[in-house]
């Protein structure tokens, strides 16, 4: 019997979709594709908001494992054993050990005038091998004015555009900045106790904030300045051959021993929390605005589903009349939903995977802090699929099941 | 075959009552071709109506094959609609969205025929009331009188024990309400039971038996003729 039904159903769903008005059916199919876009894309940007930072994060400062500092500690001890063990990693692409510092720095002293407030902000002076740093992190990339370091560049600097004032123009007694400081600009660095007078070589634009507040010079002199002879650095970021697994490699440091010495951590561990708490909220709110979403899609195909029904009442009722099972004549518009859902999802997931996720990854929203990508990961998406076409079975059930109960006769010849 | 008694029928909307049906007592038995007459609000519409199972009566009862309409439920009610009974209606009541083949075909399907089978009676049912050179087109590509016989096709096709037909030729012009009455005609010859409200006299005369209706009674009946 119910598959009978559901025959007849076919039936008639495919003969009223392929004779429909093309214009109704594109509309309503249109309506579908925005109500998908509605649940993939605005969830997919907000978590691509947060992705784009980690993934900033990542490429730029921690890359795929980051190697710290225990909490307790200065520096890494025994560093120059740990890089030795990770270069043999056979998973390790490039490594880039760094030495950091606070300190202060202070442009204008020469022409400053007793009583002036000095031109100084706090930063974090860092020491790197620029080719090491540039092969993990991309850096020089980020050059936005003048050139990053080479190796010889002694009593030269590179600043994080974050310690300018010419880019963060906002004064708060907790946040100061450089004045009047551009390329060529001389400027002391105050480490602990030692001054040094440098050169600044180039600015970088970074939209992790860590890296936007470092000053940069070249390891060897800053090794000096902070009398660093033993080779022990502060931080070491580890890029990985394409496909590896970074847990697999914090692992194996771990394994060996390196986890009594430093802070192993993958990207994922690096994360700030409140950066995942973040993420937690917008992924919550993605879920609220895919609700709303799918109650609008209902919605919306309750009102084409029950408009189409109500106009096509007579013809429900002859069908009735003529001996075809109410449940043929629902099923009928539920594969009419169904069909619609599928056709608009299709559209929808063509989009956006054929269209937007590369588009904004080739070109992504320039957030104040994170580079924008669209986010839809295809579990996720195909979840809000089925739920788009479950949403719009039932809602395409219910008003062909409110005019099928109606009086056989009263549907035939059109009385209330 | 079918046997009315008593039977009564009033429209209620909201305090207001319109007896239509007050207390017919009607008996068609198989092979009949009844002829319904009455002016408008007669009541004739209603009353096939209800024999056909259609809509339900406010009082009295129906039998058909024995069967007590009141007490079936409206499962079989349908079976019966789709088994037994084959409808033509004043406006053709074809489904636009189906052509001439698939409107016939349609309850063939929905009593269990394979495709196959339904197509080729739907096919058969169509040549027989001469329309079998229209099969693919739409009811919006035939004349009224052709959309007629399409209707009358999809009545036949199943060979139902009953055909109502409600003032069949009223949209039709001569001719065509001409063709229509022949193709009754014939069925009627071929033993077919035809019950078929009308209110042109001209027509009504084809059928064996006038039942004239006049403000929800039966006035007269002129059986034999």
């Amino acid at each position: 019997m119910f598959p009978l039904n559901i025959r007849i159903g076919f039936f008639l769903a495919v003969r009223a979709l392929r004779r429909a008005s093309l214009w109704t059916t594109g509309l309503i199919i249109f309506v579908m594709v925005l109500t998908f876009l509605n649940l993939v894309v605005v969830s997919g940007i907000l978590v691509g908001l947060l992705q784009g930072a980690i993934d900033q994060t990542r490429t730029k400062f921690t890359s795929d494992v980051i190697v710290s500092a225990l909490n307790d500690k200065e520096y890494i001890e025994n560093s120059p054993n740990l890089i030795a063990l990770i270069a043999t990693l056979q998973e390790v692409e490039s490594i880039t050990p760094r030495y950091r510092e606070g300190g202060i720095l202070e442009a204008n002293y020469k022409t400053r005038k007793e009583g002036d407030k000095a031109n100084t902000a706090p930063g974090t002076i860092v020491g790197i091998d620029p080719a090491k740093e540039d092969a993990v992190t991309g850096i020089a990339d980020d050059i936005v004015e003048g050139s990053f370091l080479s190796p010889g560049d002694y009593d030269q600097v590179v600043l994080g555009h974050y310690l300018l004032k010419q880019y963060i123009p906002i004064e708060t007694p907790s946040f100061s900045t450089l004045e009047n400081v551009g390329i060529g600009t001389k400027i002391r660095i105050k480490v602990g106790d030692v001054v040094r007078e440098v050169t600044v070589k180039g600015i970088l634009r970074s939209k992790v904030d860590e890296i936007a507040l470092r000053a940069f010079m070249v390891d060897s002199q800053f090794r000096s300045m902070i009398g660093r002879t033993d080779g022990n650095v502060t931080e070491i970021a580890i890029k990985l051959k394409p496909d590896t697994d970074p847990i697999a490699v914090r692992e194996a440091l771990e394994l060996s021993g390196a986890g009594t010495y430093a802070k192993i951590q993958t990207y994922e561990d690096a994360q700030p929390q409140f950066l995942k708490d973040i993420i937690a909220t917008f992924n919550m709110l993605g879920n609220v605005f895919s609700s709303l979403g799918l109650i609008v899609a209902s919605i919306t195909i309750f009102i084409v589903v029950f408009i189409n029904a109500i106009t096509r009442r007579k013809y429900i009722g002859i069908l009735k009349g003529i001996g075809i099972r109410g449940r043929a004549i629902e099923i009928s518009y539920v594969f009419q939903s169904i069909f619609y859902a599928l056709i608009g999802s299709g559209v929808g997931l063509a989009l956006v995977y054929g269209f937007l996720v590369p588009f904004f990854a080739a070109n992504p929203i320039d957030f104040p802090f994170s580079d924008g990508i669209l986010v839809a990961p295809l579990d996720a998406t195909f979840t809000r699929v089925g739920l788009l076409v479950f949403s719009t079975l039932i809602a395409g059930y219910i008003p062909a099941w409110m005019i099928i109960r109606k009086n056989t006769l009263d549907s035939i010849l059109g009385r209330n | 075959m079918i046997e009315v008694r008593s039977l009564k029928k009033t429209f209620v909307n909201g305090e207001i009552e319109t007896p239509v049906l007050k207390g017919i007592d009607l008996k068609v038995a198989d092979g009949e071709f009844i002829a319904i007459m009455g002016r408008s609000g007669a009541g004739k519409s209603t009353l096939l109506y209800q024999m056909s199972l259609l809509d339900e009566p406010t009082s009295g009862e129906i039998i058909v094959d024995g069967r007590h309409a009141q007490s079936m439920p409206e499962s079989e009610k349908v079976q019966f609609r789709l088994s037994e009974f084959g409808y033509v209606f004043q406006d053709y009541a074809l489904l636009p969205e189906l052509t001439a083949l698939e409107n016939v075909a349609l309850p063939l399907l929905m009593k269990g025929l394979g495709k196959m089978l339904s197509y080729h009676e739907a096919r058969a049912a169509l040549e027989k009331v001469g329309v079998g050179h229209r099969l693919n087109n739409l009811p919006s590509q035939l004349s009224g009188g052709e959309q007629q016989r399409v209707s009358i096709a999809r009545a036949i096709a199943h060979n139902p024990k009953i055909l109502f037909a409600d003032e069949p030729t009223a949209n039709l012009d001569n001719e065509s309400s001409h063709a229509v009455l022949e193709i009754f005609r014939e069925l009627h010859k071929k033993g077919q039971t035809i019950i078929m409200v009308t209110h042109e006299e001209e027509f009504a005369i084809e059928a064996g038996k006038i039942v004239r209706i006049d403000d929800g009674r039966i006035v007269s009946v002129e059986a034999d003729r």
